[in-house]
């Protein structure tokens, strides 16, 4: 064991990259949760967004339009989502559940012929002064273009939320439904456009793991990242901000682990790939003790809203 | 313009009636898919559903699916428990595989001794196994109100990384010239759990998985239990006031279907798969998710609901050799299926009326 192997800069820079695609899923994930619909099945549009990504990428040679295409897909699949909840009015819990079992499913189908190839590679930026300054450089500022999109994403999320006259709408609509059906805002297309958002930003998250992350296509290359994506939205009790927070506290234990495994301490490598999986739960734990329950989750969140009049 | 109109009570005929719309148009976006896949749609479907049972390899494929739909049946019904009553376990793969683990652990204490109480304790080691598995989130829930989806699915994780460890470390065949995997419990007579009757598959676990169905179906309908359930699912409020401890009901429903999914993985350990080894579980406990809802949350759907997904798995195979369908197409039908059945069901709880325009 040489714990001096690990390079503190390096860990920190790389827990940016790290947290990436679960900040991505996420940000979306929470948007959907503040219009008052529960979608579970973040997982199966992130893998759906990292297949589409990655084939979109590799035939056009660009991994920009890979992105594009990831949004897409992962759109799409959450399209399922919001005909069968919001217009056949199915039970949001199960239906999310098939969309995950459907989109790794669907992934895998599609990713058969793509195993084992590269994907084009997404380079990263490099601003001449700020970039070079030592340790703040390689930390904040060497990454690749899409570490910073997903933070731009967070901060207009909460822009919107907290000064736009459409995110008091989505936040009436997530609060009480029938209040806001009475006001004469359309809870269905306020909903609908926010699950198509929530699956955008999944596919982007998804892509972000098979394009740079990894980079190639392997089978359940999300690995559960979908699930932790939807802790980190209750973690962060519905807010954008603390969100980040939490996507990099997560971003952090998972470096962590990977470094603790490459500089070979004495714990079994099982032991040390739960860690993960463990910290999330035991924030999940510690967050609800302290406040009895999920507070602040949004009124409406997974109830089905029907205009019986 | 289409309207929904809510039905007083869900309208008995489509509760029937959906699962096979569900199927049959499975059936049909399923034969699509296999067709821009350049396979033959009608002989796929034939492949898949047919020729399991009455093809020329039936003899063979059909001891099969007793095998494949116990355990799918067994998780199943503990599952309809909980979901029955809005409590969301879906990590019953995490405890399908601590049950394997606990029951075949607790097994090879005893290596080699030749008693006959070794299996039936292992059996209820893997019942504890998986019930303390499903503990973890119960406990968290009622405690701290820890919202028991993302805990049991992230346990699952955690319990796949037990399943490694224990493959290659301290559950290895100490014979075995450092391959992983246990020693084999399906050639070790005392826990050997084999074939009862030759040619049908029934193994202990198909046993144990129609017990439960008829266990399930007195509690869920003659029960205070079943009552409870049933309350508490579609109106938590009108459950506090018929005196149901709603904290109880957490711990019970969440511990019944870990107990079984543990049992389920122990009978799988004994029997099909033999060993501990680090691809042991197949999804099952996701699978029984999908059988839970197209059974109804109903013993009697969910036995019928084991047995067709269990055919879906079998002709899947057998098109996979004989069509080289790929294996992920067979997974996709199966979501299908669930999302057909969910879509479809909105004829159980709503009638559709076509709204005139008022006129003012």
């Amino acid at each position: 064991m040489d714990l001096s192997a690990i390079n503190p800069i390096l860990l920190v820079a790389s827990l940016m990259v790290a947290a990436t695609p679960i900040l991505l899923a996420a940000i979306g994930e929470l948007v959907v949760e503040r219009a008052g619909v529960l979608n579970l099945g973040v997982e199966g549009m992130m893998i759906t967004g990292a297949i589409v990504g990655f084939i979109v990428a590799t035939a056009t040679g660009s991994p920009w339009i890979g992105f594009l295409g990831a949004a897409a897909g992962g759109a799409a699949l959450s399209l399922l989502f919001a005909v069968l909840t919001q217009f056949l009015l199915s039970n949001q819990v199960a239906t999310g559940l098939a969309l995950t079992l459907v989109g790794l499913g669907l992934s895998s189908l599609l990713g058969q012929n793509y195993v084992g190839i590269r994907a084009p590679s997404v380079p990263s930026i490099h601003i001449p002064v700020i970039s070079d300054i030592p340790v703040i450089g390689p930390i904040l500022f060497q990454h690749d273009p899409m570490v910073y999109v997903g933070l731009g994403i967070c901060l207009g999320v909460w822009a919107f939320l907290k000064y736009s006259r459409a995110g008091l709408v989505l936040r009436a609509v997530g609060e009480n439904h029938d209040a806001a059906h009475a006001l004469g805002y359309k809870v269905i297309r306020v909903r609908v456009l926010a699950i198509l958002f929530g699956g955008a930003c999944a596919g982007l998250g998804g892509a972000y793991l098979s394009l740079v992350r990894v980079p190639q296509w392997t089978e359940g290359v999300t690995a559960g990242a979908g699930w932790i994506a939807l802790a980190i939205v209750v973690f962060a009790s519905w807010r954008p901000g603390r969100l980040v927070i939490g996507a990099y506290l997560f971003g952090g234990v998972t470096v962590l682990q990977l470094n603790l495994q490459l500089v070979n301490v004495p714990i079994p490598v099982e032991i040390l790939s739960m860690a993960p999986y463990l910290v999330t739960i035991l924030t999940l734990v510690l967050l609800s003790a302290g406040r009895g329950g999920a507070m602040g989750a949004p009124g409406s969140l997974g109830k089905h809203f029907h205009a019986s009049s | 313009m289409i309207r929904l109109e809510k039905r007083a009570q869900p309208s008995r005929g489509w509760t029937i009636a959906t699962p096979i719309i569900a199927v049959v148009a499975t059936m049909i976006a399923g034969g699509l898919m296999f067709a821009a896949l350049g396979k033959d749609p009608v002989e796929a479907i034939r492949t898949i559903f047919w020729d399991p049972l009455f093809g020329p390899f039936a003899s063979y494929a059909r001891p099969q699916l007793l095998v494949k739909a116990g355990p799918l049946i067994l998780i199943a019904i503990g599952l309809s428990f909980g979901f029955k009553a809005g409590i969301w376990n879906i990590g019953a793969e995490g405890q399908y595989i601590m049950g394997a683990l606990t029951g075949a652990a607790t097994a090879l204490a005893f290596y080699p001794a030749e008693w006959w109480i070794i299996f039936p304790l292992a059996i209820l080691a893997g019942a504890v196994g998986g019930f303390l598995w499903a503990m973890i989130p119960a406990v968290l829930k009622v405690r701290f109100g820890t919202n028991e989806i993302l805990v049991s699915l992230m346990l699952v994780y955690v319990a796949q990384s037990l399943l490694a460890a224990a493959a290659l470390g301290w559950l290895r065949n100490p014979e075995g010239m450092g391959f992983p995997g246990s020693r084999n419990l399906a050639q070790w007579a005392a826990t050997a759990n084999p074939e009862l009757i030759a040619g049908t598959g029934m193994h202990w676990g198909v046993v144990m998985a129609f017990l439960s169905v008829i266990v399930a179906y007195v509690i869920l309908s003659r029960h205070m239990l079943g009552f409870s359930i049933r309350v508490t699912g579609q109106s938590p409020r009108a459950a506090a006031f018929a005196g149901v401890n709603p904290g109880r009901l957490v711990i019970v429903c969440m511990g019944v279907s870990g107990a079984l999914a543990g049992m389920a993985g122990l009978f799988e350990v004994t029997g099909p798969a033999g060993q501990i080894s680090i691809d042991f579980n197949v999804g099952y406990g996701f699978t029984a998710i999908i059988v839970a809802f197209l059974g109804r949350l109903h013993p009697v759907g969910i036995l019928l609901a084991g047995l067709l997904m269990a055919l879906t798995y079998i002709g899947g195979e057998m098109a996979q050799l004989s069509l080289g369908l790929p294996a992920a197409a067979i997974q996709l039908f199966q979501g299908m299926l669930l999302f057909f059945l969910l879509a479809v069901d909105v004829l159980t709880n709503y009638r559709i009326r076509a709204a005139r325009r008022e006129v003012a």
